[in-house]
């Protein structure tokens, strides 16, 4: 690393200091955000081949061998087609609601620890920050809802800005088990403290906060079945009815980028991030010892990438007020007791965990 | 000029154009988010100031919460400005009175003489390894546990009013019980019925 940095050092002696380090945060972030977007545009693919597979349908099978340039060929054609504004909206506002959809969605990318060392930012509260970035996205929508000036987005947007503001509280408090349990809020310290094994892994002492994230997570990306958001057979298609084109392609970027990133980051707060789940045992591990760090959590997390999938092609959506009384009657409640549970065992450090 | 005093200055002027924005627009909506735009600003000025916890949970509480419930409310009122300025002359010498006055104690409290290096001394610089978190959370449960635990039961009472304020039993009105809908059963719906078909062979 030292040669290559001396090699760059005499080629291009004014690359030193402020411009370095940004040319070398941006080098980052195209590193991040383009495989990013990659697996985003495949993502879709394997969303319709999934449910078409569901529903013995055989899904997209004409653009390419077995339909592999599907995307490519979706992506061209929002590219190419027009951008319509409606007569009386906000222009300015119509068009900032994307861009603030898609920002946050890859900005909170930026804290995440794909292998030990492997990050663009090492932030001391990179948990909180995962928070706050999450909580601005919804802007994105309800800023689509108010400046569409027509009916259906408003009511999507209403629909999305109480839902998230719930569903933020519930996934706050089970963080914090998450918190309570490692020590910090650093994500890189909650992963390392999850060495040494599966049983050493989040899931087991915070089994119902585990469910309750990924059942909260699909409702802060207004999956199905909590995608009264968008609810075709109610309110059209909510917040994007006035979209077209790539305004519309930028939400939908957005939406799944946020999907991976709910993926990922239940794999690292409760499933050992990048850690094997054969440590510990020989001779799986030595086995396995080749593996770098980052598959296991790329395969961990396709593995939830998978449930948002099937929870979509199996369950029908909930009604509005159902999914606000799972929030504040049944969720709320149950964080606050595990809370009590973890400090408790906390105290008396039941099992490998503390 | 270091790279840091040049951040300064770039959310120093967000903050100030953003606030006096917010202050000026008409349109209640764009002036929330005027007001977002300040909020950041704010919380980038104190990462500055390596308090990374507060402005973390300034976007957090503020920005994630606070003003979606904002926007929330400006979507749903139908704001007449004639009615709002109907009464503006009316009004007008009081709210001089007042704004005069709260110019007047703003300008004694946060006046030029406050600040400066010579008033205030420049903050030290800490290692990588300082946690802000830590050392607010060690003041917090320490120091000034009882009076933050006054502040956390005090809201607790603030939301329990909010709450009995607007919560009550209405009469006439048919109600849900989403626990008796999520326990039904199939029997309880649907009768299965045997009829007996009478001539089968002539279809």
């Amino acid at each position: 690393m030292t040669e290559i940095w001396q090699w760059i050092h005499e080629l291009l002696p004014w690359f030193d200091g402020i411009v370095a380090s940004i040319a070398i945060i941006l080098i980052k972030a195209i590193a991040l955000v383009m495989p990013l977007m990659l697996v985003v545009a495949y993502f879709t693919y394997a969303e319709r081949k999934i449910i078409g597979y569901m529903q013995l349908r055989i899904g997209p099978n004409r653009v390419g061998p077995k339909g592999w340039l599907q995307p490519i060929a979706d992506a061209l054609k929002l590219m190419t087609k027009e951008i319509i504004f409606p007569s009386k909206a906000n222009i300015y506002l119509f068009l900032l609601a994307p861009v603030l959809a898609i920002a946050p969605a890859i900005t909170i990318w930026a804290v995440i620890p794909f292998d030990e060392g492997i990050y663009v930012a090492n932030l001391d509260i990179s948990l909180l920050y995962v928070l706050a970035i999450g909580s601005v996205g919804v802007y994105g929508i309800i800023l689509a809802g108010w400046a569409s000036n027509s009916k259906y987005p408003l009511l999507g947007a209403l629909r999305s800005a109480s839902l998230m503001v719930s569903y933020e509280i519930v996934i706050g408090f089970a963080l914090i088990t998450v918190v309570m349990i490692a020590g910090s809020v650093n994500l890189n310290d909650i992963v390392m403290a999850q060495k040494g094994g599966l049983l050493n892994w989040y899931f087991i002492p915070l089994f119902p906060m585990m469910i309750i994230f990924l059942i909260s997570a699909l409702v802060e990306t207004n999956r199905a079945p909590f995608d009264v958001v968008e609810g075709e057979s109610e309110i059209v298609g909510g917040t994007h009815v006035e979209y077209s084109g790539m305004a519309f392609a930028v939400f939908f970027l957005a939406e799944y980028a946020n999907m991976i990133f709910m993926a990922v980051l239940a794999v690292i707060l409760f499933f050992g991030g990048w850690h094997s789940p054969f440590e510990g045992i020989s001779y799986l591990e030595a086995g396995f010892a080749w593996v770098p760090g980052i598959i296991w959590l790329l395969a961990k997390s396709s593995f939830f990438m998978f449930l948002y999938l099937w929870v979509r092609a199996t369950l029908p959506r909930f009604r509005y007020d159902q999914i606000m009384r799972l929030s504040w009657k049944v969720f709320l409640p149950w964080t606050i007791v595990w809370i009590f549970v973890v400090a408790l065992m906390t105290q008396f450090k039941i099992g490998p965990w503390f | 000029m270091t790279f840091d005093q040049i951040l300064f200055y770039v959310f120093s002027f967000w903050f100030i154009v953003a606030s006096l924005a917010m202050i000026f627009s008409r349109n209640a909506a764009k002036a929330v988010l005027f007001l977002i735009l300040s909020f950041f600003s704010a919380a980038g000025i104190w990462i500055l100031l390596e308090a990374e916890f507060l402005a973390i949970i300034l976007i957090l509480v503020y920005v994630g919460a606070v003003m979606v419930l904002f926007l929330f409310v400006i979507k749903m009122l139908n704001i007449d400005k004639s009615t709002l300025r109907a009464r503006f002359t009316g009004y007008l010498p009081l709210g001089l009175i007042v704004a005069v006055i709260i110019v007047f104690e703003m300008a004694m409290v946060l006046g030029y003489n406050q600040f400066g290096l010579d008033v205030v001394v420049a903050p030290v610089k800490h290692t990588a390894d300082y946690s802000n978190i830590t050392i607010l959370a060690l003041q917090l449960y320490t120091d000034y546990i009882y009076s933050f635990e006054l502040a956390a039961v005090l809201l607790l009472i603030a939301i329990i009013a909010a709450i009995t304020l607007v919560h009550r039993k209405r009469i006439n009105c048919k109600n849900q019980s989403i626990v008796d809908q999520i326990k039904v059963q199939a029997k309880d719906r649907v009768r299965l019925v045997s009829i007996s078909s009478k001539n089968k062979e002539n279809k």
